[in-house]
């Protein structure tokens, strides 16, 4: 673990240098514990793969009171073991209709439509940060063999839905919005609804998991196919 | 009640103090880029500190008025005109039904806060009602004022007239200096990197918004392209690899993974994002403590400025 300074009012926590299920899990317990332990000059919490941003009322207490109260949050932290967490099932009609990837990245890891389709939704993802757009998790990690690099020329639209590959991390696009990952599908599913409670469906920590749909469920779910 | 905006100008955006607490689901803070004119433009209408304000970016807005009210605006010396008159910023002006009122283009700086008694009354998202335009969320329906926008406030027809004595009206200078707490990843910026990051002076470029600023000077050198993405803070001093400085402002990604050679303090951000391209910057180093000391002194003073009340 390291905590440094990052800001005026921010200290940076450290609890690894990798992406894992196991640091994930130390991130997820870290920011119960500032969160408790900070209480309301608590601003903000950013949490990522391998790391918690801390953002601190300045005027309420300092940058010593609040590394010595997240020293102690943190260091009477049960890290071993996985926490309890969610599992969300996403819907997903996996199709070259839906993803203009899908044949490339096929043809590039050597496996047929299918093997892609398999690979990508019997591995179960880890939510390990949300970020770049409201409602953006970033899910991992996505099995080596249909890992694909971002695209030279990024899209300038990506439909909301989207469900794409980016090196080992997988994603679905909240909005609608430009992108370079790798489009393999789509998922009717809203990943951010500024007019629902919760406004996701998933938190970082989460455990998700793809179900492949056909066309006409996903319809039926509200995809849109525009 | 309500202003009219008649014309928006280049871009004018309602913001309280900002949308705090969201970002663990991806939701930057927004609010004003000035905060402190922000705040004095509340305070001299007696409004709670966190009342929505436009925040007009370098000029050009038009509104009228539907009923009586308080208007007041602060920040970047935009010549107010009401019904076609003269009128001094930093000072509460009443004005009635009818009431025109103009905001010329920016002399000096870039940012104005134009605020009524009792704020604008718009529902908040997520807590605030902060504009986000990348977010499309916030102010009326997420994006910038247009012309036709009905902006709800309360009819107001007495109230404390106030001013801020001229010689306290802050100065927007095109040459100025950010404080800078040196970055936990500076062991990835050599010495002389650093020093050459604090030695030379830097120009705001082309490429500024809500977003960041991107700073043209000296290429900073970093042995490494990029970091696993961590949350990233206000003032947030990123090097990417053309080596060009962006310092992060309001409207910022929440998680990011360029590496960062430092933070500069809030109190200089808001004099940054007062500046158009070819404004002059240069970075000085201070401790984590200097900067507490500078927040807390900032504090002190603004909530201390004479604001004597006039009579008409």
């Amino acid at each position: 673990m390291e905590l440094h300074q990052a800001g005026e009012c921010a200290v940076m926590l450290y609890l690894g240098t990798t992406t894992s299920p196991d640091i994930s899990a130390r991130v997820q317990a870290a920011a119960t514990a500032v969160e408790r332990a900070l209480g309301e000059h608590l601003v903000d919490l950013v949490p990522s793969y391998a790391s918690l941003l801390i953002i601190y009322d300045p005027l309420a207490t300092d940058h010593y009171a609040v590394a010595e109260r997240v020293r102690q949050a943190v260091a009477g932290l049960d890290t071993t073991g996985e926490t309890d967490s969610r599992e969300i099932c996403l819907p997903v009609y996996y199709d070259p209709e839906t993803g203009a990837d899908l044949e490339g990245l096929a043809e590039r890891a050597g496996l047929s439509i299918q093997e892609v389709i398999a690979l990508h939704s019997e591995t179960e993802y880890r939510v390990y940060a949300i970020g770049f757009a409201p409602g953006f998790a970033y899910l991992g990690q996505v099995d080596e063999r249909i890992a694909a690099p971002r695209l030279a020329t990024p899209r300038q639209r990506v439909p909301r839905g989207a469900v794409a590959i980016a090196d080992r991390q997988t994603a679905v696009y909240p909005a609608e919005s430009p992108g370079g990952w790798n489009l393999i599908g789509r998922c009717p599913t809203r990943m951010f609804d500024p007019d629902a409670e919760p406004a996701m469906p998933v938190a970082v920590g989460d455990r998700v998991r793809f179900e492949p749909i056909s066309r006409a469920r996903f319809l039926e779910l509200g995809g849109e196919l525009s | 009640m309500s202003l009219e905006v008649l014309q928006p100008g280049l871009m004018s955006l309602l913001q309280d103090r900002g949308r705090f607490g969201r970002q663990r689901i991806g939701l930057t803070t927004g609010g004003p880029l000035d905060p402190e004119a922000h705040a004095l433009c509340n305070r001299l209408l007696g409004n709670d500190g966190n009342a929505t304000v436009v925040e007009v970016s370098f000029g050009g807005l038009v509104v009228k008025a539907t009923e009586d009210t308080l208007l007041c605006v602060t920040g970047a010396p935009m010549p107010l005109r009401i019904n076609d008159q003269p009128r001094d910023m930093w000072r509460v002006h009443r004005v009635a039904a009818g009431d025109e009122i103009a905001l010329d283009f920016a002399e000096s700086g870039c940012r104005a806060y134009l605020g009524v008694a009792g704020g604008l009354r718009v529902p908040p998202r997520f807590g605030s009602t902060a504009t986000v335009p990348r977010e499309k969320l916030g102010g009326l329906n997420g994006g910038k004022l247009q012309p036709g926008d009905v902006l709800p406030c309360a009819a107001v027809s007495s109230g404390t007239l106030r001013y801020l004595p001229r010689s306290y009206w802050p100065h927007y200078a095109r040459d100025i200096t950010l404080r800078v707490i040196p970055g936990y990843q500076q062991a990835h910026f050599s010495r002389l990197q650093q020093r050459r990051f604090f030695s030379h002076a830097y120009t705001v470029g082309e490429r500024c918004d809500r977003m960041g600023y991107r700073l043209e000077g000296p290429a900073i050198e970093c042995d490494i392209e990029g970091i696993l993405s961590e949350g990233i803070c206000f003032g947030a001093i990123q090097i990417p690899a053309d080596g060009q400085p962006i310092v992060l402002l309001n409207d910022r990604q929440t998680i990011g993974g360029y590496p960062k050679i430092g933070a500069a303090l809030s109190l200089d951000v808001a004099r940054l994002a007062q500046l158009t391209p070819g404004g002059r910057v240069h970075f000085a180093a201070i401790t984590p403590h200097a900067a507490h000391n500078a927040l807390h002194l900032a504090d002190h003073r603004l909530r201390n400025l004479p604001l004597p009340e006039y009579r008409v």
